[in-house]
């Protein structure tokens, strides 16, 4: 039990010992603070400019003068897998969030009036969940031609009966919880009801699953622009820097790939790792 | 004096599936009518099913009644429109079996406790803190307990804050839900003490929903005891746990845990289990547990008849032989 | 029916006494500190007696059933003492034959009989099994075992019930079931968990009479926990009080009535509810301590009336008072 003088810090004091119950969580939260902070401070970290070409120094391995090696144009592989931070979380958590809206929306619409509006929302929802995921987002991607907000759009769009059916399903649990009722007892609306009851009740399920899509969403963003229907060269995203590298692992310059590559496995897997221990650091219940 | 609540005829029917197209009804209530005076406390007293929880709620409309009328201070309030019920929402209250359950996780209770203040316009804005306090302090709960979240607050707090939530309005009928069957016995009674000094205080009418005849007694001036849906006797409390008319009561009573190892002896209470409740028959629904049936029983439609002044019975050998003096169970 | 003690029964295996534990510690061992839930527990049970154990929620009564039978799971643990069933310390066995021994020689039964029962196999398929391992039964005899097992717990109509799966079966059958299962093994003692909370009152009563019907025809030694004082006067022959992880009395059931000596014990009694009392009930004022925050001294001094300095700092120990009659507390003397 929180006592009274200890409630300044009382999250700080929880947060710590919650991080020495779960290592393995707090692990995650490492990797992905870890590589935002390096990615926010990418202009003063970097030690080349990300998009600067210099033809005398063509793929070079890796070396203290280019930690990660250097391209097919010269340019400094270490540099832009840090600006790809910037770029590539910004992708991930914007497909994110506008998938989160959209489909708890819709999810929310449905679970909580039910009936004729829960059976149409639902059925949208089963054709767009009926295409192969990545397929889908190629087509979108294609239609719209390739650009950031576009690729944001098209994986976004893709994931919205994931948060529709979640939150979907939340909603049908808790509407019938005793403090729904209860709310209604002492006169709270629908509206109220929803907005000021409900809704904390259901985003812990939705954070979790966000976190994971979050990993998922980089590596959609990253394979689309790989085959040339996400972003363009010169940016610096993981995917495009893999699609150039590519080519030249046959011959020996694997650091061209592997850099962006293990990036984008570090990052999946710290979103993994979080999402699977968000559930219960989420949980009021464990504070 | 006209009564504050007046219920008669209530109704609630589930339909339940049973065939692809088929629905049969599972009957939660069956003509259900009750009176309750300003300040008096009436107990609904039966076992799981009986549906004690069900006429509770639909009085309350949290559950929409199948038919019957609900009139509360006159006002029939069965037919009315969720806005026009919310608005009366203020002089009806409710308090819940489960207390942690009907708190919102996510919300202090100070701020659930405020909620009904804020939605009713019951005090200005800056007076609420002020009231939340006056609130909590008449439940026995301190100031220290408002910033907490139900889930760090013992059942018994909890309930206390169920009960100040339900009071911040100054309802004048509070519906009491088992407030105290989930709570641990030195608790229980502290929070049965706490409803009657409110109930004085505040001139509540209470309907004690409960299986704990022990708890009834103490409690209520009369008492309308429930069995598969229907009221099977009702009539003064010391007078019903006194001399029961009807057997489904008497067995309540024997079941009723005994207070001391010297009351041990062999009784014979209700044997197997309750019928089915849907659609169950219109003659008397005890007959196959109960030791006194005759054929009679399960021939003509058991209906409450008054037998004697306030005292009403659904037992037909009852009503037929009592007056002649010539069988009780 | 009488309340004194049943001890001229047969004793199983020439031995009055089925089972005893002896100052026996349980800690639940947390990320950031041991707590200690049950902090030195003495009981005893004859054979054909029926104990009773008392208390409310978080006394611990649930852990020592579960500690006895060994199934305490993680975080907790039995830190020390002695578990003596039939003479033997079960706390010495190991997995193995603690197995064994909890299939066939101690029961259990629980408050939700129906999620105490394995969903996806019917009654008839669980019994079968059980008289299988134990009894060596199979095929038609194994059958009508079975069902003479449900027909004494008095279930009618035995073979639907023995096709029937936990979901279709009400709360009291539930239970019956759920007897019957921990009988076919015929074991020599019954750990029954608030074995009726869950039951309406009169399934309840059918219940307490079945399991009285057990000790007079099966001389079945049972421990029976419940937080309901109506239920221990209804069952039992002695009755420990448990409060904070500690026994603060026990005695025959009769003299816990009569003259309660511990503050706790009186307070409990005075607090019930009774038939035909309108006044206001005297309460124990505060609430039950949550296992971490266990007070020092004796664990009710903080919410008892008569409590001195001493109370505070020592614990107080369980000692005779009468015959059989045993109290925790510094000032039973004063206050008898």
């Amino acid at each position: 039990m929180i006592g009274p003088q200890e409630q300044i810090v009382p999250g700080l004091t929880a947060l710590a010992r919650w991080c020495r119950r779960n290592p393995v969580t707090a692990f995650g939260f490492f990797i992905i603070l870890g590589l935002g902070v390096l990615g926010l401070l990418a202009p003063l970290i970097a030690p080349y400019d990300p998009y600067a070409l210099n033809p005398r120094e063509k793929m070079q391995p890796p070396s203290w003068d280019h930690l990660f090696g250097t391209g097919i144009f010269g340019e400094d592989i270490f540099s832009r897998v840090l600006y790809g931070i910037r770029i590539d979380f910004g992708i991930g958590l914007g497909a994110v969030a506008f998938g989160l809206i959209a489909g708890s929306s819709v999810g929310v619409i449905a679970g909580y009036y039910g009936g004729r509006i829960d059976e149409v929302l639902m059925r949208l929802m089963d054709i767009v969940a009926a295409f192969p995921g990545f397929i889908l987002a190629m087509a979108i991607a294609g239609v719209l031609g390739p650009s950031i907000p576009n690729l944001i759009i098209a994986i976004a769009f893709v994931n919205v009966p994931v948060y529709a059916r979640l939150s979907r399903s939340r909603f049908l649990v808790i509407r019938e919880s005793l403090y729904a009722l209860a709310a209604r007892g002492v006169g709270a609306s629908d509206f109220r009801i929803l907005t000021w009851h409900l809704l904390p009740n259901s985003l812990a399920p939705i954070f979790v699953q966000s976190t994971l899509q979050c990993g998922w969403a980089i590596l959609d963003a990253a394979g689309l622009s790989f085959i040339g229907l996400g972003v363009h060269l010169p940016t610096p995203e993981w995917g495009v820097m893999i699609g150039l590298g590519a080519p030249r692992i046959i011959a020996g310059q694997w650091w061209i790939s592997f850099f962006p590559g293990l990036a984008i496995a570090i990052t999946v897997m710290g979103f993994n790792l979080i999402g699977d221990g968000l559930q219960d650091l989420l949980d009021p219940r464990r504070w | 004096m006209s009564p504050l609540l007046e219920v008669s005829g209530l109704y609630k029917h589930y339909p339940i599936r049973s065939g692809l197209l088929r629905y049969r009804n599972l009957v939660a209530a069956d003509n259900v009518s009750l009176t309750l005076q300003a300040g008096e406390t009436l107990a609904l007293v039966g076992e799981s099913g009986s549906g004690k929880s069900t006429v509770g709620r639909c009085i309350l409309r949290l559950e929409e009644p199948t038919a019957g009328s609900v009139l509360l201070d006159g006002k029939d309030i069965s037919e009315l429109s969720e806005p026009e019920v919310r608005a009366l929402r203020p002089q009806m209250q409710m308090v819940y079996q489960e207390p942690l359950e009907s708190l919102n996780p996510r919300h202090k209770v100070g701020n659930l406790v405020a909620e009904p203040l804020l939605l009713h316009r019951i005090v200005g804005k800056a007076e609420i803190p002020a009231r939340v306090s006056e609130l909590f302090h008449m439940v026995g709960l301190g100031k220290e307990h408002i910033d907490r979240y139900a889930h760090t607050l013992s059942g018994g707090q909890q309930q206390r804050v169920g009960i100040a939530r339900a009071l911040a309005t100054r309802p004048k009928l509070l519906i009491l839900d088992e407030p105290t069957s989930a709570l641990d016995v030195s608790v229980e009674a502290q929070i049965l003490n706490l409803l009657q000094d409110l109930q004085q205080q505040m001139q509540l009418a209470y309907l004690f929903i409960s299986h704990d005849l022990a708890v009834v007694s103490m409690l209520a001036d009369r008492v309308a005891v429930m069995y598969l849906g229907q009221i099977v006797e009702s009539g003064p409390t010391a007078s019903v746990l006194a001399s029961h008319y009807h057997p489904y009561t008497q067995a309540l009573v024997l079941a009723t845990p005994i207070n001391h190892p010297r009351q041990r002896k062999q009784r014979i209470v209700l044997e197997g289990e309750p019928i089915s409740p849907i659609e169950p028959p219109q003659t008397c629904r005890l007959v196959p547990r109960c030791p006194y049936a005759q054929s009679i029983c399960s021939e003509q439609p058991a209906n409450l008849v008054e037998v004697t002044p306030h005292r009403a019975t659904r037992c037909i050998r009852f009503a037929n032989e009592h007056q002649a003096g010539r069988w009780t169970p | 029916m009488h309340c004194s003690l049943d001890l001229d029964s047969v004793h199983r295996k020439g031995s009055a006494e089925v089972l005893r534990v002896e100052d026996l510690r349980v800690e639940f061992c947390l990320p950031d500190e041991d707590i200690l839930v049950l902090a030195g527990i003495d009981l005893a049970a004859m054979a054909g007696q029926i104990v009773g154990i008392v208390g409310e929620s978080g006394s611990g009564k649930t852990v020592t059933a579960l500690s006895i039978a060994r199934l305490l799971a993680p975080p907790g643990r039995i830190a020390s003492g002695r578990v003596l069933f039939l003479g033997q310390d079960l706390l010495g066995l190991d997995a193995a034959q603690m197995r064994s021994i909890r299939g066939s020689q101690i029961s259990m039964i629980f408050q939700n009989p129906r999620a105490s029962l394995n969903p996806v196999f019917s009654v008839g398929k669980m019994l079968k099994e059980v008289l299988k391992v134990h009894s060596g039964l199979q095929g038609r005899a194994a059958t009508i075992r079975a069902k003479e097992l449900l027909a004494d717990v008095g279930l009618p109509d035995p073979d639907s019930v023995l096709k029937r799966y936990a979901h279709q079966l009400s709360g009291g059958m539930a239970q019956r079931a759920m007897i019957a299962l921990a009988l076919s093994s015929s074991p020599a003692l019954l750990l029954a968990d608030e074995p009726t909370t869950a039951l309406d009152v009169t399934i309840q009563h059918q219940i307490i009479q079945l399991l009285l019907r057990l000790r007079q025809e099966h001389n079945l030694t049972q421990i029976v926990i419940t937080h309901n004082f109506g239920v221990i006067a209804e069952l039992c022959d002695r009755v420990a009080v448990m409060y904070a992880g500690s026994i603060l009395e026990e005695a025959p059931v009769a003299k816990i009535f009569d003259s309660p000596g511990h503050p706790y014990t009186r307070g409990l009694l005075a607090a019930r509810a009774r038939v035909g009392r309108h006044t206001e009930i005297e309460n124990i004022p505060g609430q039950v301590p949550e296992l971490k925050n266990r007070p020092d001294g004796c664990p009710f001094h903080p919410r008892c009336a008569h409590a001195r300095d001493i109370c505070r700092v020592k614990v107080p120990r369980l000692e005779q008072t009468a015959p059989g009659h045993h109290i925790a507390c510094h000032r039973w003397q004063e206050l008898a």
